[in-house]
């Protein structure tokens, strides 16, 4: 037969893709589990890292037993109970026309048009009190929407941590989100004031520790002025009345009881 | 046993894919800010190189010549995706860094280079070293960018503080340029004029 003859190339096409796909197939199958796991696993590290007590030394699944998931209606605040939160995943929540929620134009500060109705956030619990509330939050940097946690204290008000897992900030510039030293100084930073007014900025260049407004204020980042400020934004998004303030109200009435 | 030798060393500086042909130069520019990331790279690209030659080399009598290159690009994707999927699983911090990368190295211009200037016409154990040799020229380029942008840039190596940075307490002032692409080719501009210098008979002749 003809190297190049009709039948020739139909023969050589049919067996290279038969033989082709199934080792695609063989890869794909055989290591999806191992692919699930680590995607669960990353997503359980960023919120330990979040909540500030994340260990490498330890495996990460007895670190989380401390950390209980909740779906939250953000509508009302309450806990939703008819949401399965195993594989619960806000994106896709986002996507689907039966829980996708379109952010008002004029309430948008995050720049990021549509949430879902409900959102997973994660209790710290130890001996039955709450430690930590972890929330995720996200919204647009200069270049790309930036996906975090950020967890606050028993008070509801006190930052414990805030950390970003996932952006396409300039490295060097915006991408300085991720510098631990800037990530440090969110500690202890409170997100309302007395009269529960949400007040937390972040400001350009560095906070003056002497001024009374202080405790409101995270510093800049140098030569990032529109990341930090989407920064800025997706807070006062997500913990305003449109984000997650409902559920804080309502779990400082009643307290967090399980 | 010379012939192996040469087919298997010559393309780490006497014709480096990147330093004379001057392919494979995305990749090369996308994934170099970090020396972790690109060691990572260069084991994929040699990974697929390698398989890729020697797969089409194996088959190189059957191939009919109308379909030669989809052939190859069939083989070439094939190894790809498998590469991905075993990054994913195994290495999935790294895997994440380079993204969309590793499924670029299908369209890799060394890739296919290869296949259809060395694999199509030499045996299998050959084009096999050549597959190697060629992914070691393009990854000895590519280590070399990222350890000057990366020491430069961050003033560290493979994570390790080399150079202390002020906004950690030390005296270097990161240059941040070398974290963008742009700086990728300035690095491989020098690299490839140094290269010419040692190897003046790389010189192209002018008209």
């Amino acid at each position: 037969m003809s190297r190049d003859s009709n039948l020739k190339v139909l023969i050589v096409a049919f067996l290279l893709c038969l033989v082709c796909s199934i080792l695609v197939s063989v890869a794909a199958v055989g290591l999806r589990d191992r692919q699930e796991r680590n995607k669960t696993e990353e997503m359980k590290r960023n919120i330990l890292q979040a909540a500030g007590f994340y260990d490498e030394t330890q495996s990460i699944e007895h670190q989380f037993t401390k950390v209980q998931t909740r779906i939250v209606d953000m509508e009302s605040g309450s806990f939703s109970t008819d949401m399965e939160t195993e594989g619960f995943d806000s994106r896709r929540a986002a996507r689907d026309p039966r829980t996708r929620y379109e952010i008002p134009a004029d309430k948008d500060l995050g720049g990021i048009k549509v949430r879902s109705r409900y959102m997973d956030v994660y209790l710290v619990m130890e001996d039955d009190t709450l430690q930590q509330l972890i929330l995720p939050v996200h919204g647009k940097g200069l270049w790309s929407t930036m996906y975090g946690f950020i967890s606050l204290g028993d008070d509801f008000n006190t930052v414990k941590g805030f950390s970003f897992y996932e952006h396409g900030e300039t490295p060097g510039l915006g991408g300085e989100i991720d510098n631990p030293s800037w990530k440090e100084q969110w500690k202890g930073k409170q997100i309302y004031d007395e009269a529960g007014v949400l007040k937390i900025e972040v400001v350009k260049g560095k906070v003056d520790n002497n001024s009374p407004e202080a405790d409101y204020q995270a510093d800049g980042l140098a030569g990032a002025t529109l990341t930090a400020r989407g920064v800025g934004y997706l807070i006062h998004y997500w913990l305003g009345d449109n984000g997650y303030k409902p559920l804080i109200e309502r779990l400082k009435r009643e307290g967090a009881a399980p | 046993m010379s012939i192996h030798k040469d087919v298997l060393l010559n393309p780490l500086f006497n014709k480096n894919p990147i330093g004379l042909q001057i392919l494979g130069i995305c990749s090369a520019l996308a994934v170099t800010s970090k020396l972790e990331t690109v060691i990572v790279m260069s084991l994929a690209v040699i990974f697929v190189i390698a398989g890729s030659n020697f797969s089409v080399s194996l088959i190189r009598n059957q191939i009919p010549s109308s379909i030669r290159i989809i052939v190859q690009i069939t083989i070439i994707a094939t190894l790809v995706i498998i590469v991905d999927q075993f990054l994913k699983a195994y290495a999935f911090g790294i895997s994440k860094q380079l993204s969309v990368f590793v499924g670029l190295i299908i369209t890799n211009c060394i890739v296919l280079g290869r296949a259809e200037a060395f694999a199509m016409k030499n045996p299998p154990s050959l084009s096999f070293l050549d597959g190697i040799g060629n992914g070691l020229g393009y990854s000895l380029v590519l280590i070399l960018v990222a350890i000057f942008r990366e020491l430069l840039g961050a003033g560290k190596l493979l994570g390790f503080t080399i150079l202390p940075s002020t906004s950690d307490g030390g005296w270097y002032l990161p240059n941040g340029l070398m974290l963008l692409p742009p700086s990728a080719f300035f690095i491989i501009g020098l690299l490839i004029w140094a290269l010419r210098t040692w190897k003046t008979d790389q010189i192209e002749q002018e008209n």
